[in-house]
């Protein structure tokens, strides 16, 4: 007697373990794979309904592949419904069973019963293949001219999909040369959004963009369905929280963008609807927020009119400071694309930016650091990276390797000196070392060897400042490297801070230890490490602290060590 | 433009339901919804509900005990989805009167069902909660 699926999910709800749960689940993959080869006719249905639950699981479930496709040819509805569902959710695009069920498919795209040729047309859409599509495009074509709504929405989507597989030009010109006059003309808002969606998407494409100028001429009727979205205040069928069928608005601004962009003359005809969109439409809902994004996304993309895009701005910015994370989080990816274009008015904004880098909020602190990536130009560069730097002090792991380099790119680039520069480097390294990569700690001394002795003379004062500060008994002059042991181990994790500071000390190890080297004069420069000058070890200690370095238990990559020999031999010479 | 998937599971990390556009290989399957789900957990509730992950970007809402997690492309309009994530719910609670984690487990054709209504390929097919579950309803009465 086979189990129904209620009870088959109630056996497995009740097991304790995993293993109970794989045991009960092999059982009755035995009993639904005996039951396959007796071919029991009345509870196919239900077998396959069973493998569904346990695919979703995680079990496989290959067996039942043929199963789904008996069921596909019943009479009965039920049986055929749960055939096709079983499709869809067992099988894709790859296997050799599609070909069985193509003429299956074929059939049912013909019945006259609207509720199957929408299961054929369902199944199409989800998991068709290149050859399924190239032999069913002619008859979706068919169907979506049909004068069903129902169907016809289903049948858009088909299209879609194979328009986005095969991308040839003729099944592009099929669809598109269909659809151009009538496409706005529906009152049905789903066939509406699915249309839409297949005729922006087709347009993108290299072979659809002939078609641009016969859409455009379509933009008039757009406009004014989405002033009447905008503007109706009764209740209709599809109002979501007082908003006028949000789904359709946004899809519709999004085809404004397709069909505007790279046209001047057609953003005129827009320019009105989407002002009147953006001051309209109410912003205390997650809806009409939806709407609102979508329209500043809009205006950005068109080169409009410069009023309009004033007015997005403004939008983003009072996005910005709303409490709700999810409007911040939108507001600083749309910020992103507006630099490229206006970038002063989002500097405008660059404290509130700087104080979503401190936010909880792990999403919100990147889309923050992106943002302040693209604005930082050479005039606000010492003003942010601090910050930035602050900011790498305590951030995650994961995130601080990606925020050291940024940090270096963006100073390389933008560095109003190489004072500045080098300071700001060996600060990123000093904070995290262990997450910054070799090449960075290799251009830093690229830089130091290229720089005038003053500044060389710093250099190395500074970074044996901070390795005395690290192993401040060491530094005294005993051989063995007590004090903070975890100070110690932390800092020999810096491998990159480790290497610079070994080859530095042993190439300018004269400087350090002489009394008359002089660093630069600029007391404003210094101001990063205040008390470097203070440095003046002998050379004795300098050599100490090598030798104890080089026995010592944390030093563990060899070539820290080599390093580390190397600067000894220097200094010995 | 594309939603990936569709996901619900509940606060033990167990899928109640899966929908996916592009087929993927039960193991890859099964690490995905472990990684999403471990996600999606972490964030606190004054957190938003944007997660980049990989290629994706999940978008997620909490309802009682459920979490419901869609999949989409990096370019899509997230609170778009939000509202369309508000709107399967709706349409569940519609058909199953006051739906809780029970009903979607029981009656897992059903809601499967449902949600083919809603998206297919990737893409929001309806919204209108009328129009989805005519078709289900007259289903059901062919059934008795």
């Amino acid at each position: 007697m086979s189990l129904k699926l209620r009870d088959l999910i109630r056996n497995v709800r009740a097991c304790k373990t995993a293993a109970d749960e794989r045991a009960v689940i092999s059982r009755e993959c035995a009993a639904i794979r005996t039951a396959l080869k007796e071919g029991a006719g009345p509870v196919r249905a239900r077998n396959v309904a069973k493998m569904m639950y346990m695919h979703m699981l995680g079990y496989p479930t290959q067996f039942g592949q043929m199963e789904c496709v008996t069921l596909i040819t019943s009479d009965k509805y039920a049986e055929k419904r749960v055939g096709y569902l079983g499709l869809m959710v067992l099988l894709d695009e790859r296997q050799e069973v599609l070909t069985l069920i193509e003429n299956h498919l074929k059939k049912d795209l013909h019945d006259s019963n609207q509720y199957i040729q929408s299961l054929a047309l369902t199944t199409i859409a989800n998991i068709s293949s290149d050859d399924m599509s190239h032999g069913v495009s002619a008859d979706v074509l068919a169907l979506l001219n049909s004068s069903n709504p129902y169907i016809k929405k289903k049948a858009a989507l088909c299209a879609l999909r194979v328009v986005r597989k095969l991308k040839a030009p003729d099944v592009i010109d099929m669809y598109l040369d269909a659809l151009s006059e009538s496409l706005l003309n529906e009152r049905n808002h789903g066939v509406l959004i699915t249309t839409v969606a297949l005729v922006m998407e087709a347009l993108q494409l290299k072979d659809g963009e002939k078609f641009l100028p016969q859409y455009r001429r379509l933009i008039p009727t757009a406009v004014r369905m989405l002033k009447n979205l905008v503007m109706s205040s009764y209740a209709l069928e599809h109002d979501v929280n007082g908003v006028a069928d949000p789904f359709l608005q946004v899809r519709l601004l999004q085809l404004l963008r397709v069909l505007g962009q790279g046209d001047p003359r057609s953003c005129d005809q827009m320019n009105d609807t989407l002002a009147q969109v953006a001051t309209n439409t109410e912003s205390t809902k997650n809806c009409g927020n939806a709407i609102l994004y979508e329209c500043v996304t809009t205006i950005i993309a068109l080169d409009a009119d410069p009023g309009l895009r004033v007015l997005a701005v403004n939008i983003l910015g009072r996005f910005l400071v709303n409490r709700d994370n999810n409007i911040r989080y939108v507001a600083l990816n749309t910020l992103t694309k507006v630099v490229g274009r206006d970038l002063q008015a989002v500097q405008r904004h660059k404290n509130t930016i700087v104080d979503c880098l401190k936010d909880v909020d792990v999403s919100i602190r990147r889309r923050a650091l992106e943002l302040i990536y693209t604005l930082v130009n050479s005039s606000n560069i010492r003003l942010l990276v601090p910050d930035l730097i602050t900011y790498l002090g305590y951030a995650s792991t994961d995130f601080k390797e990606d925020l050291a380099t940024k940090i270096c790119a963006v100073v390389e680039r933008f560095a109003p000196n190489r004072q500045w520069h080098v300071d700001t480097l060996i600060r990123v390294l000093t904070l995290a070392g262990a997450y910054v990569p070799e090449a960075i700690g290799n251009r830093l001394l690229a830089l130091i060897t290229q720089s005038e002795p003053a500044l060389q003379c710093y250099c190395v004062k500074v970074l044996w400042g901070v390795l005395a500060k690290s192993a401040p008994v060491a530094a005294a002059g005993t051989t063995t490297l007590e004090g903070s042991e975890e100070e110690a181990a932390r800092y020999c994790r810096k491998e990159t801070l480790l290497m610079v500071t070994l080859w530095v000390l042993g190439e300018y190890c004269d400087m350090l230890c002489d009394d008359a080297a002089r660093g630069p004069s600029s007391v404003e420069e210094t101001a990063q490490q205040p008390d470097w000058q203070q440095y003046k070890p002998l050379p004795i200690q300098v050599a100490n602290l090598l030798s104890a370095l080089l026995s010592s238990l944390y030093l563990t990559s060899t070539v820290a060590r080599q390093h580390a020999l190397t600067a000894l031999l220097k200094l010995a010479g | 433009m594309t939603i990936h998937f569709v996901l619900c599971v509940n606060k033990q990390g167990q899928t109640r339901l899966a929908q996916y556009t592009t087929w993927m290989p039960v193991p890859e399957r099964a690490a995905l919804e472990g990684e999403v789900v471990r996600k999606c957990l972490q964030r606190r509730d004054n957190e938003c509900s944007f997660v980049e992950h990989l290629t994706y970007k999940l978008v997620y809402r909490r309802y009682a005990s459920l979490f419901f997690i869609v999949g989409v492309d990096n370019d899509e309009n997230e609170l778009a989805i939000l509202e369309f994530i508000h709107a399967i719910v709706e349409t569940f609670d519609k058909y199953f009167d006051n739906v809780c984690e029970l009903d979607l487990m029981f009656n897992l054709e059903k809601a499967q069902f449902i949600l083919e209504e809603m998206v297919a390929n990737g893409c929001i097919l309806e919204t209108n909660k009328a129009n989805i579950l005519a078709p289900i309803e007259l289903m059901d009465k062919i059934k008795k």
